[in-house]
């Protein structure tokens, strides 16, 4: 079953990796936007892999949902020709010199650091014998309460934000 | 009750098993798709005083396989301006997650084969409910891609009401079902079936009305049925986002709105409803509530006129987004007291 599993994992990867450089190369940001939903639908996948079904189908519900807005976005206001792309082809030399160090970093580090487990308070068998959700819902609400808090006073300034700024034109 | 089937302890008749469910319920599924459409036709027609299809067959049974036929032997037209890829992929975007959203649906209670327990259901996953919604959180994108390849201004319009719609209606439609797992305590729809079971009355619609009442309205907006259609709007939009779609491609829209229907009525059934709980064999149960649902939205096309843009966005942010929300309050203090 092993093999099956790592087989599964590879053909999963690849589609994961795949999608991703297409995310960069496609010439249309509606079919980067296509892809990079791909990427993230891998991505849940690996989730249900690793026994963490609640994370998966919150990754598909909001980046779905993210993406969905970034297409609207691409539809409604940009109408992207290529004399855009050249006026910006500086900044995308820069990308490109900065991901290549980044890379090399990684790889670095990758090379020297030895990779261990580190075995935290949640075992595999309290996942199953507890449940996946029910362990997220208490750390959140009792360990990690205030970060949780914080990051929703956070969406609030940007929902009043986005109303001041609708508000501001009429 | 003998040990669960699973892949670790009888894997050849595991994998046997599973192809078995998968392909019983979407031979089933597609039986039902099928046959939606010509009820539709029959019910409307008789509706307002019509007959409906008769000539195809003995009381026009065939007509479903006629219209295949057909579709299938028309010419596959793509618009010279259409984005070939996102045209051609819209289709497929839109039905595949209405399809797989069967999986998580429970068609039935245990069953003992060969030694070994056998739930009858496709996949029990952890987390049904958020599956369901990130389903159709995903159906949107064929729509959307549909109304922008076209490279046509009906669809496009189409397209974004529909992406506006959903975006509103989602919402909604995800907190009222909130109150649900509150009361069954977990986010599987098998527990969600078990903790309806025993009588009637403990099923969900009576103790949640409120939820029961937004998650149908909800649906049907999200599925863009009559009277919430604004996406292919006939009288504005000639067709909405599948004005350039012929051949199978249209088909395949077709089928997905069917497909969308029946599996908006199999959730709601096993939310609501007890699911395969009742008098028959379970699975004859569940299928009895879904075509009362089909039926009620083929009743809804044949009933309603279509809502208005601003009528329709009212009604999601100022009205079923607060009752939903109101719903979750009051199920909290009820159970805490």
């Amino acid at each position: 079953m092993d093999i099956l599993q790592q087989l599964f994992f590879y053909v999963v990867a690849f589609v994961a990796v795949t999608s991703g450089f297409l995310v960069i190369t496609c010439r249309n940001p509606i079919n980067s936007g296509i892809t990079l939903v791909m990427t993230f639908f891998c991505l849940a996948i690996f989730y249900v892999t690793l026994h963490a079904p609640f994370m998966a189908a919150i990754q598909i519900m909001v980046y779905a949902g993210a993406i969905m807005v970034l297409i609207i976005f691409v539809i409604m206001l940009l109408n992207l020709g290529s004399s855009v792309v050249i006026r910006y082809r500086h900044a995308v030399t820069g990308a490109v010199v900065a991901s290549g160090l980044m890379l090399f970093q990684v790889l670095i580090i990758l090379k020297q650091g030895s990779v261990n487990p580190v075995p935290g308070s949640v075992s595999a068998e309290m996942v199953e014998s507890v449940g996946h959700t029910e362990l997220i819902g208490k750390a959140l609400f009792t360990d990690f309460m205030l970060p949780f808090e914080i990051a929703s006073i956070l969406l609030l300034v940007a929902i009043v934000g986005a109303i001041i700024l609708a508000k501001r034109e009429v | 009750m003998p040990e669960m089937l699973s892949l670790s302890n009888d894997p050849i008749l595991f994998i046997a098993v599973m192809l078995a469910k998968i392909l019983a319920v979407f031979v089933v599924l597609l039986l039902i798709v099928a046959y939606a459409t010509y009820a539709e036709r029959k019910i409307i027609g008789h509706m307002q005083t019509r007959l409906g299809p008769t000539m195809t067959g003995p009381l026009g049974l065939l007509q479903p396989i006629a219209d295949g036929l057909k579709l299938f032997f028309k010419e596959d037209i793509i618009p010279a301006q259409a984005s070939k890829v996102a045209f051609i992929l819209a289709p497929m975007m839109i039905l595949v997650p209405a399809f797989i959203t069967v999986a998580v649906v429970p068609f039935g209670g245990d069953v003992v084969i060969g030694g070994y327990t056998v739930p009858l259901q496709i996949a029990d996953l952890d987390v049904g409910i958020l599956f369901i919604l990130a389903m159709e959180g995903l159906g949107v994108y064929g729509i959307v891609l549909a109304g922008w390849a076209s490279n046509n201004k009906y669809s496009l319009l189409g397209g974004i009401r529909s992406a506006a719609q959903v975006i509103s209606y989602e919402l909604a439609a995800g907190l009222s079902i909130v109150a649900v797992f509150m009361l069954a305590e977990t986010l599987s729809l098998r527990g969600i079936v078990e903790a309806q079971s025993g009588s009637m009355f403990n099923w969900f619609v009576f103790s949640q009305p409120l939820a029961f009442c937004v998650f149908f309205i909800t649906s049907v907006a999200e599925i863009n049925r009559v009277p919430f259609d604004l996406p292919e709007a006939e009288t504005e939009l000639v067709s909405g986002f599948c004005t350039e779609y012929s051949s199978m491609k249209y088909a395949l829209f077709f089928m997905a709105e069917y497909a969308n229907m029946v599996v908006v009525a199999a959730v709601i059934s096993t939310l609501f409803l007890g699911g395969p709980a009742g008098p028959f064999p379970g699975v004859i149960n569940l299928l009895l509530k879904i075509f009362f649902f089909m039926f009620v939205l083929i009743w809804m096309r044949a009933t309603f006129p279509r809502v208005r843009y601003d009528q329709l966005m009212f009604m999601g942010w100022k009205v079923f987004l607060p009752l939903a929300l109101l719903n979750i309050v009051i199920t909290g203090a009820v159970i805490v007291l």
